[in-house]
């Protein structure tokens, strides 16, 4: 079989199992329906593996193909197409390894589910498009796969439609992403009109030439074209990795059913605009000031969202502040232009928090659908496996040395504080305090949800166990990367992994920096032990349990004296009030006035009838000079012949 | 030889006898053999019209299947047919139509079903006439005839104020078309003759091309519809029938366009170009303010004709984006994206406003309400509907994967090149479009059962299925493959190009 039937296959797979359950659910049956996506995911991530050898142990070429042109116009040709490198060989065992478990998990998650079939031809369906992404040679096809993650991410939010919530949370999160599309749409326009092509390879080649280009779009301004299309860029990827302020549609995409905030909302497609800004790193490396705006927006992010997640009761929605803010991570490696470490984040963070959404998902099911955490506690001896699951996933997060978490999330610290463009220093603070915050905010979750009193109601109690294999087995093989991913930092980061696919100038490069000092994974431990990062971790674990399992009277108080501060998290920063009352109200009022006023008065009340009533009016006129008396028409017409005959006199 | 055919003589007369054929059938009441006979019509006209795309020559801008007959010698008037790559689809996506219409009005048209099945067959036949014409007088009759049945469809089997709606298009329309047949024939007094073909090749001084490019735009920008002559389109919709709407909506519309590129570029460049931003003002005003109308209508049909009026600014933006762009390259190379995109967004446009119109009167056949608040959780009791409606509202929204992606992207790609503040209005669809569409179908379609009515909803029909999935045949076809139909284009593009940038003066 050669390569290009592989990369076929992979894409092509999950696509089928998408289509037959999806078409022929009802003749298929349920047990039908899972064995087809579970089927065609499989078979994506055993090929995914076997390119994964090609290109990273066997060094094969890079391959970038046409599969077929989409669209010719102009002389340029829009294409779907390949390119397989590091990166994307990378990625793909990413999103098919999650997706796979994800759809063992849905088995036992979405087991007495009305639409059982319709939801496994949905993550299958969303597993074709995330491949199609990362797959992707050219601009056009990574946008077909960038809105089509949406579109089933949308699908998936509104799942339950018979809820107003989930309706509204799904029209949100489209709605907030197409704002980041028009952005990452203007940018693409731009590559177009100024390189004549939107394939990667040729684009990347002559970036270079077009450093010192500049553009006036406000007359008088002069802007980077390099800057400006990088910017309008990352703008998509904002959307798509829910970075501030377009990251409110996030937390309410939770409507959706767990295993989807695990894959789709978790692990792969917000990390979409992670991996696109890395792929794009030939261009971002061109413009410092692309860079900065990536890393404060990314700082802001991490920090900001991870405060939120102290306050949320909603045990779903804290695991989804916690990946604002972990996404915000990345984003501050992208702006750090540590791509890798980036990339290396986006991966152990694809693992330890899918299993933290998974091992939600299954204390959510255990408690019959119960999600707030003020009503859960103890819940340790109960369910063991999937406490040892959330704490080992707890401990990824919060980076704990040894833990997945902690070699990636130090390694952006670590270029972090070797960076030099403007905002680093400020994300450096950010992400340090954030490193606080994140201990803090998931210990609390887990100390409520594990361990003090049982707080949830007898009934609930009396049918408390453990979930079945099905479920607490996907949990376990998560729970096996959260912790050993973490030891491949060294050829990830430091010796070339990603080669050429990604690229850094030499004078950003601050992973090569910290690569001086790097010894080996457990020499990076004992670094890491010389940082202040891991005691921040440590004193906001030590926090949440004096907060929460020592002294639970203090939260209370604490809320109720910072009364301002408390409600200002609450309200998430007001943003979705601003939001709603700003765009969504504001838009339905101007429609509404430009219809009523713009349409019905001015154009068909003025313009049109106004028209024929003044037509009606002249005509009633006229017909006062038609009085029908013979002498009336002879007078008028020697008045008329005199007229006429003094003009003729006088010209 | 099957191209030795007169083709377009045959999908023009075919229709128009079987209309004739289908009101004798029905003399004295419905005859059992009035929809059959409808139907095969219809189908014929369809299979004959094939070869014009399957025989197209691509590499030539000339017209092709060409007919020219002598009409009214004195005044050189002749019936001249002829199509090239503008004109093929439009044909093709006319007859394509006209057979889901007929299938779509089947049981439901029970009311003069044979008056109402040959008032579409003859339409279809004047509609492929005036895109097959190259003619003026021709063009010219067969676009005043096509309004007579429309004006009978919506004033018959409209709604209840189906009246002041049918006079509303008819004089709309109307009034412009008095300006088209000024321009008409001050181009024949100047050029000796009424070929299309000849007009384009007239020289004409600035004054005159300047009024008679107005002339043009008042005709051509009525049937668009282009702000502000837009507000016949949304009432003529909602009191229209589902088919009245859908052959409104998906062929009728196109006129307009239709006309910018056959008569405004060619004829009068020199003013095109002068007067560019006076189009490109108004397409951008189309496609954010009627948006954010749209955005406020509670009647579904409204909110889809003014989503139509949106989708069309579109269409002329991409039109006249093109001057811009040769004024910074000084060549036409880079500018056919633009043209190219209008003319995928008038054909996508037909499947996915005909596709939505189809989907209401579904609803409406069953409910007899257009109102958004008479429904609520449709998925619960129509799940197949609930698919394609969403698949064609995607549609709407320009998903990629989808025809209304293809001419949107071709159309914000080349604004950008003309000015980003054009792309990032235009662009402004991505938001509003979706903010409208999907709103609307968030309270139809989802949420739980709003009331005994909806509750009682029955699914699809084997005819309905059959015609909707059609159209959502073609609309995922036309977008994950668009090619075919972009190539059909080039070379008439092209051609178009460079009469567009050639000054007259």
């Amino acid at each position: 079989m050669s390569m290009e039937n592989v990369y076929l296959g992979i894409v092509l797979a999950p696509l089928l199992g998408a289509i037959v359950a999806g078409l022929f659910g009802q003749q298929i049956g349920r047990a039908g329906a899972h064995w087809v996506t579970i089927l065609g995911v499989a078979i994506s991530f055993l090929l995914g593996l076997l390119v994964f050898k090609d290109v990273v142990f066997d060094g094969a070429a890079i391959y970038n193909n046409t599969v077929y042109t989409w669209l010719a116009s102009d002389g340029v040709r829009f294409e779907i197409g390949f390119l397989i490198d590091q990166l994307t060989a990378l990625m793909i065992l990413i999103v098919t390894f999650v997706s796979l478990i994800v759809h063992i998990y849905t088995i036992g998650y979405m087991r007495d589910d009305p639409g059982y079939q319709r939801f496994f031809s949905y993550i299958s369906l969303f597993t074709f498009s995330m491949l199609m992404l990362v797959m992707a040679n050219n601009f056009v096809q990574l946008f077909f796969g960038w809105e089509a993650v949406g579109l089933v991410s949308y699908l998936l939010i509104g799942f339950w439609y018979m809820r107003e919530s989930a309706i509204y949370a799904n029209l949100k999160a489209f709605l907030v992403n197409r704002v980041g599309d028009l952005g990452f749409l203007l940018g693409i326009a731009a590559v177009l009109m100024y390189f004549n092509s939107l394939d990667y390879a040729d684009v990347f080649r002559a970036a270079p030439l077009l450093s010192n280009l500049t553009v006036a779009i406000i007359p008088g301004t002069e802007w980077s074209v390099i800057t400006l299309i990088c910017i309008l860029l990352f703008i998509g990827a904002m959307a798509k990795s829910a970075q501030v302020p377009l990251h409110v549609w996030l937390p309410d995409s939770m409507e959706g059913p767990t295993p989807i905030s695990a894959l789709i909302h978790a692990a792969t497609m917000v990390t979409a605009g992670i991996f696109m800004v890395a792929r794009m790193s030939p261009l971002f490396e061109l413009s410092e000031t692309a860079l900065s705006v990536v890393l404060v927006i990314g700082a802001v992010t991490a920090l900001s969202m991870g405060i939120l997640g102290i306050v949320q009761n909603d045990i779903k929605r804290v695991v989804a502040y916690s990946t604002l803010s972990q996404l915000g991570y990345m984003t501050v490696a992208l702006g750090a232009s540590a791509y890798a470490a980036g990339i290396f984040h986006l991966m152990t963070h694809a693992f330890f928090k899918a299993l933290l959404f998974l091992a939600a998902g299954s204390v959510i099911i255990a408690l019959h659908h119960e999600q707030d955490i003020r009503k859960m506690g103890g819940l340790r001896k109960y369910m063991p496996v999937t406490y040892a699951c959330m704490l080992i996933g707890s401990l990824a997060l919060i980076g704990v040395p040894g833990f997945a978490g902690f070699f990636s999330k130090d390694a952006i610290i670590e270029a972090v504080s070797h960076a030099e463009i403007a905002g680093a220093g400020f994300a450096y603070i950010c992400v340090l305090i954030g490193v606080f915050v994140t201990a803090f905010y998931s210990f609390r979750m887990f100390f409520l949800v594990f361990h003090g009193k049982e707080r949830m109601e007898a009934h609930a109690r009396m049918h408390l166990h453990e979930s079945p294999a099905v479920i607490t087995v996907p949990l376990i093989l998560l729970a096996i990367p959260s912790v050993v991913a973490g030891y491949y930092i060294g050829p990830l980061l430091f010796d070339g992994f990603f080669a050429d696919s990604i690229k850094v100038a030499p004078e950003h490069d601050v992973l090569a920096r910290v690569g001086e000092h790097f010894t080996g994974a457990l020499g990076f431990i004992g670094h890491g032990l010389a940082g202040p990062a891991v005691y921040l971790a440590a004193a906001g674990v030590a926090a949440a349990w004096y907060f929460y399992l020592q002294r639970p009277d203090i939260p209370p108080k604490l809320a109720a004296s910072a009364g301002w501060l408390y409600r200002l998290l609450d309200r998430k920063y007001y943003a979705d009030d601003i939001n709603e009352f700003v765009f969504a109200a504001g838009g339905r009022r101007l429609g509404r006035a430009l219809w009523k006023v713009g349409d019905a008065t001015l154009i068909d009340g003025v313009m049109v009838n106004g028209t024929a009533n003044s037509i009606g009016r002249v005509s009633r006129l006229i017909r006062q000079v038609q009085t029908g008396y013979l002498y009336h028409y002879a007078f008028a017409m020697i008045v008329g012949l005199l007229l006429l005959l003094s003009w003729f006199v006088v010209s | 030889m099957l191209s030795d055919w007169p083709i377009l003589s045959l999908v023009i007369w075919l229709p128009i006898a079987g209309g004739v054929l289908t009101l004798l059938a029905g003399r004295g009441g419905d005859g059992p053999a009035v929809r059959p006979i409808a139907l095969v019509f219809a189908i014929a006209t369809f299979i004959a019209s094939i070869p014009l795309y399957t025989l197209f020559d691509t590499a030539t801008y000339r017209m092709q299947f060409t007919e020219q007959v002598p009409w009214i010698t004195t005044f050189s008037i002749n019936y001249q047919l002829g199509v090239d790559g503008i004109s093929v689809p439009l044909i093709l996506l006319t007859t394509f139509f006209t057979v889901l219409v007929v299938i779509a009005g089947w049981e439901v048209i029970k009311y003069k079903a044979a008056q109402y099945m040959a008032a579409f067959l003859i339409m279809e036949g004047l509609m492929n006439g005036v895109f097959a014409s190259l003619d003026a007088v021709l063009f010219y009759v067969f676009w005043e005839a096509m309004l007579v049945p429309m004006f009978l469809i919506i004033g018959i089997w409209g709604g209840h104020r189906r009246v002041y709606a049918a006079i509303k298009f008819f004089l709309y329309t109307f009034l412009g078309s008095v300006l088209l047949l000024v321009a008409i024939l001050y181009l024949y007094f100047e050029s000796g003759s009424f070929s299309l073909l000849d007009f384009h090749d007239v020289r004409l001084e600035r004054v005159p091309q300047i009024l008679i490019f107005l002339g043009f735009l008042v005709a051509f920008a009525v049937k668009v519809p282009m702000w502000p002559v837009h507000t016949w389109l949304p009432d003529a919709h909602v009191e229209a029938p589902t088919g009245g709407s859908v052959i409104l909506a998906a062929i009728m519309l196109k006129m307009g366009a239709y006309g910018f590129v056959r008569f405004m570029l060619p004829i009068t460049p020199d003013a095109s170009s002068e007067l560019d931003w006076l189009i490109i003002l108004l397409s951008l005003i189309a496609v954010v303010y009627i948006a954010l109308v749209a955005l406020a209508q509670e009647d579904m049909k409204k909110l889809i004709a003014y989503s139509s009026i949106s989708h069309m600014g579109f269409v002329t933006l991409g039109f006249f984006v093109v001057f811009s762009i040769f004024e910074r390259n000084h060549e036409v190379a880079g500018a056919a994206m633009g043209v190219e995109g209008g003319l995928v967004q008038m054909i996508s446009h037909g499947f996915v406003s005909g596709a939505l119109f189809l989907c209401v009167g579904v609803m409406y056949d069953r409910l007899h309400s257009r109102q958004i608040s008479d429904y609520g959780g449709v998925v619960n009791t129509m799940p197949v509907f609930a698919s394609f409606f969403v698949l064609f509202a995607l549609a709407n929204v320009g998903l990629p994967g989808t025809s209304g992606f293809v001419g949107e992207f071709m159309v914000i790609m080349s604004a950008f090149k003309a000015n980003f503040w054009y792309a990032l209005l235009a662009g402004s669809t991505l938001v509003l479009g979706a903010a409208y569409t999907l709103w609307m179908v968030k309270r139809v379609v989802f949420g739980d059962i709003a009331n005994d009515g909806v509750r009682e909803l029955t699914d699809l029909n084997g005819r309905e299925t059959f015609v909707l999935g059609s159209l959502a045949i073609a609309v995922l076809l036309l977008g994950v493959w668009p090619a075919p139909l972009v190539n059909l284009m080039h070379s008439s593009v092209a051609h178009l190009l460079e009469q567009a940038v050639a000054s007259k003066l």
